[in-house]
């Protein structure tokens, strides 16, 4: 019984690690020219890093026949957006202070983070 | 990030779309080439094929227009998407791609249930449904491997999204999906294949419950899809109102064109009973337009050479012929389109709490669920493994992450469509939850409570014989007098004249004596219009109409005297009259509990005659333009939230400064600026329906965020047994995958109820 409970906790420790400690990795938009693509039920890349203080866009292609996976909305920009199904969508942010801004689909079960600076 | 090549290909494996672009520049057969050329060169594109007669470009493949648009700049030339079209195009590209899901869904349903029912019913009417022979082992192995079947085939979407999800570090409503029934079925796939490895009275399988949780998920999301898209028909119905022709004049010759090739200033042609295509102004022709689709005016408006028609609304009577003065997305009815889109995606704040427990709540969920299953099996009796695998399987099962994530969308979606079929547009979701709570209402007098022009009210002629003793000819002689002055009062008397036709004579050695009034000679007879005080410096006798001229004045007139060769022919009164429906408008905030205020620069006793004609009993006077702010200011400092009522120009510090600024607009000015919330139709009871339709989305949201909170803080700990130990009570894993798909079902219709409320009636 030790065993698993100690197997328990692992889990749960586990759990906390991965889905609220854990940072992964980002996608840097080089040329102001970056792709997410919104398919079961994420973004891919979820995490994009823009430079500071350049206006920069970002291309939404929707492949998810979801309805949740309709609206993109940047709170923090006062952006909210429909994406079309199997059509590119740019989305034409401003130049922006570093700092962390999240997207989000009406529901906030799809989730991105735009990083902006270093 | 992806490189461009990567981009081309990943695009060319998607559904191809065909869009269209209007080319303007191109003015000879070798610029084909050369557009076609640059467009194929847009990652994502894999056919382009321009029409050089019609001057279009029909673009096959997944690149937004936007891209389109830069590489035919690139190249030298314009292109525009043609706007009418594509609104109407993408709603029905979107009605197609839902219809399709839920075809989809409701296929991916069957196939579960038909495994599932029969499986159920076997449980219920054989009983355990365990494992002990050789021949159970061989028969539950064919179930299982049939489970598998419809997991992959009705529920592959939420594997492959928990899969991905996982792989993100995020978690949704996927996740708990899939590890509810993948837990179900590998526990009941290890009872068949590995027995001896579970202890003997833990040898259930539940591969019933696998197949019922995925066919009642794809239910409740076919019904939860279809409910969602009633929540939009209103933006729907806006669409719907834009024309899909016009009638243009070219060259001398009426032709009949889509709406996006209408040109700024093209002659358009609208005969009667045609929507107005585009926004423009009477050339030729009278006629009466049907603005309720706009404006939620129910009277027609009449309408004649040099006034403006707007896009959607209904030409009624006439045929005119309007100059084009808004085109494609810069009409009223593409913006007001636009603005509500946006409004319908916005959130109040009351929706931050469910925001911020949804970003944590998958896991949490996750987290109870291990715990409960270790709750389980160190102190749950005998099968404890079975009941435990249960247990965190209804838990993952029941919680609704959706229930909460949709509860303030789908209702700010509705309110804001319903709040626009009234001529209410609302900026977006904060300003619909302040309007709500809404304690004291300031109202700017003129433009706002009354017409804002001032007009002749009434003519009391006096006889006093000179000719002048006809109600037609004083205003001619006034008007004619009158013409070469500034005053604002002396244009309501020649608007007044000209209303009726008269024609005005030239006016000799006219002079104006500031403060006072105005004479001067026409038509051979001396005139003096102006103040009682005037008259007396000129001997004329007023008493006999001074009665008269009071009750005027207690009645928000102006009483001016009209005297002609010293004698009084007549007062004149000049009022800005309270448009109609003012007064019960205004009843109707009072009926809510707002405490209704009205700013006025007029003076005291015109201030005080109108707030008593309207009902209004406290009013601020003589306040500058550019104090108004300071009354909100005061009221906000007296504890009040404060919304305030003007043309949105003036009156835009004010407006900023209250909690809610409400601009009267005239239909064409959508969206103004300063203003949180647009009244289209330019009167006040779109004042007490925008707070109705406020007040009723915000309780709309309170119970579908109550319902939500409820059924999972009750669901989640039923789900984990906490009955148990009182009760013998354990939810099964088929109950918890109907209540959880039919969470999010209720929120929506609970929602769509809001399309059935009459803002009128509150």
């Amino acid at each position: 019984m030790l065993f698993i409970n100690l197997l328990g906790v692992l889990l749960i420790v586990a759990i906390v690690w991965w889905f609220w400690l854990y940072k992964p990795k980002t996608s840097s938009a080089e040329s102001g020219n970056l792709l997410i693509t919104v398919e079961n039920g994420v973004y891919q890349p979820a995490r994009v890093r823009i430079a500071t203080g350049k206006e920069t866009s970002i291309t939404f292609l929707r492949k998810d026949a979801s309805p949740c996976a309709e609206a993109l909305i940047f709170p923090d920009l006062d952006i909210s957006e429909e994406l079309p199904l199997d059509r590119e969508k740019i989305i034409r942010l401003p130049a922006l202070q570093s700092g962390s801004y999240p997207f989000h689909c009406q529901m906030k079960m799809y989730k991105g983070e735009l990083v902006v600076g270093e | 990030m992806m490189d461009h090549a990567a981009h081309a290909k990943h695009g060319s494996a998607q559904q191809a779309k065909t869009q269209e672009l209007l080319i303007e520049g191109a003015g000879c057969a070798s610029c084909v080439g050369k557009i076609e050329k640059a467009l194929q060169a847009v990652a994502g594109v894999e056919r382009a094929e321009m029409n050089f007669a019609a001057r279009t470009v029909a673009v096959t493949g997944t690149a937004a227009a936007e891209s389109l648009i830069q590489a035919v700049e690139n190249a030298g030339y314009n292109a525009t998407v043609p706007a009418a079209e594509s609104d109407e195009a993408l709603m029905d590209e979107k009605e197609a791609a839902d219809l399709k899901y839920y075809h989809r869904l409701l296929w991916e349903m069957t196939i579960a249930l038909l495994l599932g029912v029969p499986l159920m019913i076997y449980g219920l009417v054989v009983g355990e449904m365990t494992v002990t022979t050789t021949g159970e082992r061989i028969a539950w192995l064919l179930v299982g491997l049939l489970t598998m079947g419809v997991m992959f085939f009705s529920g592959k979407h939420f594997y492959v999204g928990a899969w991905k999800s996982f792989w993100n570090h995020s978690a949704n409503m996927d996740t708990l999906i899939a590890l509810g029934t993948g837990t179900a079925w590998l526990y009941s796939m290890a009872v068949v294949t590995f027995p001896e490895a579970v202890p003997e009275m833990a040898r259930h399988v539940y591969f019933e419950a696998t197949a019922m949780i995925i066919g009642l998920i794809n239910l409740g999301l076919a019904l939860e899809l279809k409910a969602r898209g009633r929540t939009s028909l209103a933006i729907k119905r806006l669409i719907g109102l834009q024309a899909k022709t016009a009638r243009v004049i070219r060259d001398g010759k009426e032709v009949d064109i889509a709406i996006g090739k209408v040109l700024l200033n093209d002659r358009v042609r609208i005969r009667p009973g045609e929507k107005i295509p585009v926004d423009g102004r009477v050339l030729e022709g009278r006629t009466s337009v049907d603005e309720s689709m706009l404006t939620g005016e129910p009277m027609p408006v009449e309408k004649n050479a040099g006034d403006e028609l707007v896009a959607g609304t209904l030409n009624k009577t006439g045929s005119v012929v309007i100059n084009a003065t808004r085109v494609g997305k810069d009409t009223a009815l593409a913006r007001i389109i636009n603005m509500v889109k946006r409004a319908q995606n916005s959130k109040p704040p009351i929706g931050r709490l469910a925001d911020v427990i949804s970003g944590y709540f998958v896991p949490v969920v996750m987290i109870i669920a291990v715990l409960s299953a270790l709750a389980w099996l160190n102190f749950g009796p005998q099968p404890a493994l079975a009941l435990a695998m249960v247990a965190a399987t209804t838990v993952l099962i029941i919680a609704c992450p959706c229930a909460l994530g949709l509860a303030t969308p789908m209702s700010v979606m509705v309110g804001v469509g319903k709040a626009a079929e009234a001529g209410v547009l609302i900026r977006n979701g904060e300003a619909l939850q302040m309007a709500s709570k809404i304690t004291a209402m300031l109202l700017d007098k003129t433009g706002t409570i009354t017409l804002g022009a001032p007009k002749v009210t009434s003519v009391h002629v006096i006889n006093a014989g000179e000719g002048a003793d006809d109600e037609e000819v004083i205003l001619q002689l006034a008007a004619s007098l009158e013409a070469g002055s500034e005053h604002p009062l002396a244009a309501a008397i020649v608007e007044s004249a000209k209303e009726r036709g008269l024609t005005l004579t030239a006016v000799d050695r006219f002079t104006a004596i500031a403060g006072y009034g105005v004479e001067g000679v026409v038509e051979g007879k001396s005139l003096l219009f102006g103040n009682e005080k005037l008259m007396r410096e000129r001997a004329v006798h007023v008493d006999e109409a001074i009665r008269v001229a009071q009750n005027m004045a207690a009645d928000a007139q102006t009483p001016m005297y009209f005297a002609v060769n010293g004698q009084l022919a007549a007062v004149i009164a000049v009022a800005d009259p309270i448009k109609e429906d003012s007064i019960a408008a205004i009843k109707r905030l009072q009926h809510n509990g707002i405490r209704v205020l009205m700013l006025t620069g007029d003076n005291r006793d015109t201030a005080e005659a109108v707030a008593k004609k309207v009902g209004i009993t406290e009013f601020f006077a003589e306040v500058l333009p550019e104090d108004k702010s300071k009354k909100v200011a005061e009221l906000q400092a007296q504890g009040e939230i404060v919304g305030m009522t003007g043309d949105g120009i003036n009156d835009a510090p004010a407006l900023a400064l209250a909690n809610v600024g409400f601009a009267i607009g005239t239909g064409t000015d959508v969206a103004i600026e300063s203003a949180d919330i647009t009244l289209m139709r330019g009167s006040l009871p779109g004042l007490a329906d925008a707070i109705a339709v406020s007040k009723a989305t915000l309780r709309n949201i309170k119970q579908n965020l109550f319902g939500a909170f409820v059924y999972n803080m009750a669901g989640v700990p039923l789900a984990a047994g906490v009955l148990y130990p009182f009760f013998g009570i354990l939810l099964s894993p088929v109950i918890a995958g109907a209540a959880m798909a039919f969470s999010s079902v209720t929120v929506v219709t609970n929602a769509n109820r809001l399309r059935l409320f009459k803002a009128q009636e509150h």
